[in-house]
């Protein structure tokens, strides 16, 4: 069954063709990658996927649901109930603790659990630093908080938008540690990336060039030219 | 329950763990707060201030007797003076006319109790002193003129008893009255001693009243006396309490505008303060709204902050207005200004009415921000 179906997408920025005519599936517990130059449109596929911008053209089916259709509303709804999002700047809410970051995407979606956030915190290695505000962790610590409260709610798809982007090779490695064990127990993840040494990772990597997907190819073949 | 905890856990950390931002919004409503409840105090007190001040400008009510007979008896006068308020009454000068002479020229005699005059008809001008014994008396400047007499000199009063008997009595003149009116042609005795030289007392013939009090609590006051004291026929002065209702109408007028000019203000600056946190915490917010947040949860929290900002900033301005307003008092009035309960709530429900107004166009900014922006990293 797939999560996932592009169909003939496209985005225009006024004059800019962001992406053209996409057509992508994605099926469920997979894991891709997409790859491809500054510029190609990568970010623009995950807004477009992540439900926080439409599609100026094409359909886009998430989880049996066209999204072209649905008020800001129900995307809203859609991105609270079944994504995951993780960024490449660590994006934390400032002035609140690592729990408390991780408590908003349990209230925002449902009902708040400190146990549920502060176990979820301890599966990224950060149980001993819940207390603490964003300014006072580093990026590596920073992005597993990130990770944490895209996990929170239990998501069917997982979007990264350069996870690693800002991370040196330990906390790289430690992320990478936890995308395999999401993936592993059967959520979707889609990781865009400019490292072939993470797309390496995917069971399968397309790369963007000017909006269009340019190639197809597994993350093993990608390992082995890298 | 424990949603609105992680709610208001929210609010608060973002107000104190961005103190420095928060303060310069917090200064303003403390500010707009400040003048607001000492404006609202000084409204308030207003009409007390004024009746004080306006009670130097003479009797505003006055007690002439009923019937034909022109005398009204002071039993009557006592009882119609207990419905008055005590804490409002300024003074009750009794008045009883006499024809009577002053160095065998025929005037007009008024006995009054002095010490009561000087209540009621605070604008009297005395040349010399008022009266303190009883042998002393005080004459209009008309009278001093025709006669020749001066403070300090001696004076033959004389005339009949009601038994027709004639006497005279030499008395002191202590002082020269100037008024500009009908007083200045009146020579004026304390009552008992008038009594005493006609042999008879108990009656007058005029009474005048001041008593603070604006012009319907006046009407009031005299509606109570015309009902339940028969004897004795009550008459508001009206050229004084008119102008005093206009007076402070104006007054009222003007400080509601001032107070009106400040909202204005605070309104402007609170709503460029909360343009300016909005625009710092877009990123902030479309991070909220990727993670699920529904803009209405974010309406929700900008308000909620606007709510807690303008209730401390007004909790600060309600103290310091109290401060602010006995400072214009003791300037503008002379006197201290009573404090008044419903300036705090009243100025309290302002500041976080008017914060919360104020922050309406910029949270309708935020809750339009798209959740895009945080993955563009802009
Ligand atoms: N909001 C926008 N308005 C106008 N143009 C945009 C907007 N967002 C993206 N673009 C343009 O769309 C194209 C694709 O941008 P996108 O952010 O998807 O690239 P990307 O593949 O994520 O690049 P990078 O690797 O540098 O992050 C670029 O030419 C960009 O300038
Ligand atoms: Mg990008």
């Amino acid at each position: 069954m797939n999560i996932l179906e592009l169909k003939d997408v496209s985005m225009t920025y006024g004059t800019v063709k962001a992406l053209q005519h996409i057509d992508l599936t994605v099926g469920q517990g997979e894991w891709l990658a997409i790859m491809g130059p500054s510029g190609s449109g990568k970010t623009t596929m995950m807004n477009i996927v992540g439900c926080m911008d439409k599609a100026s053209d094409g359909s886009v089916v998430l989880d049996g649901q066209e999204l072209s259709k649905l008020p800001p509303r129900g995307l809203t709804a859609i991105r609270r109930d079944k994504i995951g999002l993780i960024f490449q700047q660590f994006h934390l809410v400032p002035y609140l603790t690592a729990l408390e970051n991780v408590v908003i995407a349990q209230y925002y979606h449902s009902m708040p659990d400190e146990d549920e956030a502060l176990e979820a915190l301890r599966s990224v290695g950060l149980g001993e630093r819940a207390r603490h505000l964003p300014s006072q962790l580093s990026g590596g610590e920073q992005q597993r908080v990130c990770i944490a409260r895209a996990l929170i709610n239990c998501p069917k798809l997982i979007l990264a938008d350069e996870p690693t982007g800002n991370l040196d090779e330990a906390n790289e490695k430690l992320v990478l540690e936890i995308l395999h064990r999401l993936h592993g127990s059967g959520s979707t993840i889609i990781v865009v990336t400019h490292s072939p040494d993470v797309g390496s990772h995917a069971d399968r990597v397309i790369v963007l060039e000017h909006g269009k997907i340019a190639r197809t190819t597994t993350g093993a073949l990608l390992h082995k030219s890298a | 329950m424990k949603k609105r905890l992680v709610f208001a856990n929210m609010i608060l950390r973002s107000l104190t763990r961005r103190r420095s931002r928060m303060l310069a919004a917090l200064m303003a409503i403390a500010i707009g707060s400040t003048v607001l409840s000492g404006m609202l105090t000084i409204y308030l007190d207003i009409p007390r201030q004024l009746g004080r001040e306006f009670r130097s400008y003479g009797a505003n009510l006055v007690l002439v007797p009923a019937g034909e007979s022109g005398i009204m008896s002071m039993d009557d006068v006592e009882e119609a003076a207990e419905y008055l308020p005590p804490d409002k009454l300024v003074g009750v000068t009794p008045y009883r006319y006499e024809s009577l002479g002053i160095n065998r020229q025929p005037c007009t005699t008024a006995g009054v109790r002095f010490a009561q005059v000087a209540k009621t008809s605070p604008y009297w001008r005395v040349d010399g002193s008022w009266p303190e014994r009883s042998n002393e008396i005080m004459i209009g400047s008309d009278i001093a003129r025709f006669t020749g007499i001066t403070p300090g000199t001696q004076a033959r009063i004389s005339g009949h008893t009601r038994d027709m008997k004639p006497f005279a009595v030499d008395m002191t003149v202590s002082g020269v009255v100037g008024t500009g009116g009908a007083e200045e042609s009146v020579v004026f005795v304390e009552l008992s001693t008038l009594e005493a030289m006609m042999g008879a007392g108990g009656q007058v013939n005029l009474v005048e009243i001041s008593v603070e009090g604006s012009q319907r609590e006046l009407e009031e006051m005299a509606g109570e006396i015309g009902a339940n004291v028969p004897g004795v026929a009550p008459r508001l002065v009206k050229r004084i309490a008119g102008s005093e209702a206009t007076v402070l109408g104006k007054l009222r007028s003007l400080v509601f505008l001032v107070t009106a000019v400040v909202m204005g203000l605070i309104l402007i600056c609170v709503a460029t303060t909360m343009m300016t946190v909005v625009m710092e915490r877009r990123r902030e917010i479309g991070l909220k709204k990727a993670i699920g947040a529904e803009s209405s949860a974010i309406i929700g929290e900008f308000i909620a902050e606007g709510a807690a900002l303008g209730l401390a900033g007004g909790l600060a301005g309600a103290v310091s207005g109290f401060f602010f307003a006995q400072l214009i008092s003791v300037n503008v009035f002379n006197r201290s200004v009573a404090f008044d309960y419903i300036a705090v709530p009243a100025a309290l429900a302002a500041a976080v009415l008017v914060t919360v107004l104020a922050c309406l166009p910029p949270v309708k900014k935020a809750a339009d921000i798209e959740p895009a922006v945080v993955l563009r990293g802009e």
